[in-house]
């Protein structure tokens, strides 16, 4: 792999539904070790982005290279290999209820059987201590932690396996503000620690300019601005402006209105 | 012309539904046989299926049982066809009432709960991370149901049978003064196996409905609450309609002469 070559490249993504258009030509590139976010307002096309990424979604055209190698419209085995590198935190942890916490932290390599299940229980204490939890909560049921530590614990099965590549989806979203700053905090250390590519989606600002490394805003299908999170205040793009404030005076009327 | 639309758009989502539905037996089906298996998710369907339902499929089975016995003797005897009672009950119960009524029974226990279980990881994206977590939903969730449907139905409905009969049994000796021993001698002589195997192969093919039902409609399922809803009430419609329609096919491939 060249220094030159993205860990993430997409060119020219579009996806629509039915008649609705939801991405119309997304170029973007993620360096290697970079955290990029991803702004917009709701029904931009954040979620289909990342899904699309993932794998979970295929693209109606364009191009996503992982490590230089288009991923769309390759056979399920080789997504799956793919999917090995990439670990993903859901907005709503998307946790297995009918599994005990341990046994979500270390899914994906018990599925694999790349680990014995007495190892995956030492291993799942081992990545819920990198998140903050304790051994003792290892073999409740997640309906029995809170929304908080849901997250934490979808947090250590996104990171169980050392993935080269994060993704985050909305990972503040309905969490107190002070428990979104820790699960900010939790997301850059590991993050650093494991020294993944990173992607998140979010609406929250403090949280874009505390996890991105860059931050790009989606709207009406494209990426219409990207730069540093220090830039975003003086972007001078009027939809910028108008999204990082909450106006609802500005070129985004329609967004508003709907 | 409206009226005409209506049934043409009816008629292509039958199509398109049919369609789906038919690519989606073929990869479960296809899953069932091509490993990576999960033999802790497969023993714990059968047991779901197999050891929790018999209370409810016994206690249908005997009540079946009781009812035919009765209803036979007051039909027989204005005959004096009494001694065919110990037949009527067996031969109905092993061809027919087991199978049909075990799989009748287990859709609304079984088929909604599994509609309700893999709807609600739809809708709170559990079934997306597992494809993230580079596992096939497909071989992950619905093939250990099927494999659990096809091979415990036929072991609840040989109980069935057994308590079916006894119910039988019970109220002819008890209610209706029946010799014990003749009552079972009657019900023996006149059993062949192919009237167990007969019911044993559409418990099977039952249990393949009942499972394939509850995950199609839980996999497809939309929205939130309302989506895993209806997706339950589908999956035992669907299911019970489904056992009705191939209990008469098969019956005409094992006995139609």
């Amino acid at each position: 792999m060249s220094d030159s070559q993205p860990k993430i490249r997409l060119r020219g993504i579009c996806k629509s539904f039915g008649k609705k258009v939801v991405l119309d030509g997304v170029d973007l590139d993620v360096a290697t070790g970079e955290s990029i976010v991803i702004i917009g307002g709701s029904g931009t096309g954040k979620s289909v982005t990342i899904k699309c990424i993932q794998g979970l979604l295929n693209p109606d055209s364009g191009t996503i290279e992982i490590d230089g190698q288009n991923v769309v419209g390759i056979d399920a085995g080789e997504r799956a290999r793919i999917n090995t590198q990439i670990g993903m935190l859901f907005q709503a942890a998307a946790l297995f209820d009918s599994l005990p916490v341990w046994e979500n932290v270390v899914f994906g390599l018990l599925a694999q059987k790349a680990i014995s299940r007495r190892d995956a229980r030492d291993l799942a204490v081992e990545k819920l201590a990198l998140v903050g939890l304790g051994s003792q909560l290892i073999d409740l049921s997640p309906a029995d932690l809170s929304g908080g530590m849901q997250k934490r614990v979808g947090l250590a099965r996104a990171i169980a396996a050392d993935p080269a590549i994060m993704i985050f989806d909305e990972p503040t979203t309905g969490l107190d503000p002070i428990t979104a700053d820790v699960i900010n905090d939790l997301i850059v250390a590991v993050n650093r620690k494991i020294g993944a590519t990173a992607v998140t989606i979010t609406h929250d600002m403090q949280s874009a300019k505390k996890i991105g490394n860059r931050i790009a805003m989606l709207f009406g299908g494209k990426i219409i601005w990207a730069g540093r999170p220090e830039d975003i205040e003086n972007s001078g793009n009027p939809y910028v402006d108008q999204f990082i404030h909450g106006r609802t005076d500005g070129p985004i009327r329609m967004a508003v209105r709907a | 012309m409206n009226f005409l639309q209506t049934i043409g758009r009816v008629f292509l989502v039958f199509l398109a539904t049919a369609g789906r539905l038919t690519l989606f037996t073929l990869e479960g089906l296809s899953h069932c046989v091509r490993g990576p298996f999960y033999p802790r998710i497969i023993f714990r369907q059968m047991i779901e299926i197999g050891y929790y339902s018999l209370p409810v499929v016994g206690l249908t089975a005997v009540f079946a049982g009781m009812v035919l016995a009765l209803q036979s003797y007051t039909g027989f005897s204005r005959f004096s066809a009494e001694g065919a009672i110990a037949n009527v009950v067996v031969l109905s119960i092993t061809r027919e009432l087991g199978p049909v009524l075990a799989g009748l029974m287990v859709a609304g226990r079984i088929g909604a709960a599994m509609a309700a279980e893999i709807g609600t990881m739809r809708v709170t994206e559990q079934i997306d991370a597992l494809t993230t977590l580079s596992t096939n939903p497909m071989k992950y969730l619905v093939a250990p149901r099927l494999i659990a449907g096809l091979t415990m139905l036929p072991f609840l409905v040989f109980i069935a049978d057994i308590i079916g009969v006894f119910g039988g049994y019970l109220v002819a000796v008890y209610k209706l003064g029946f010799n014990a021993s003749n009552y079972l001698q009657n019900t023996w002589n006149f059993l062949e196996a192919g009237d167990v195997v007969s019911g044993l192969v559409k418990a099977s093919a039952f249990g393949f409905i009942v499972t394939l039902m509850g995950c199609y409609h839980g996999y497809n399922s939309k929205g939130g609450a309302q989506g895993v809803g209806m997706a339950t009430t589908n999956a035992v419609v669907s299911a019970s309609i489904l056992i009705l329609c191939f209990d008469y096919i098969l019956t005409e491939m094992f006995f139609a002469k």
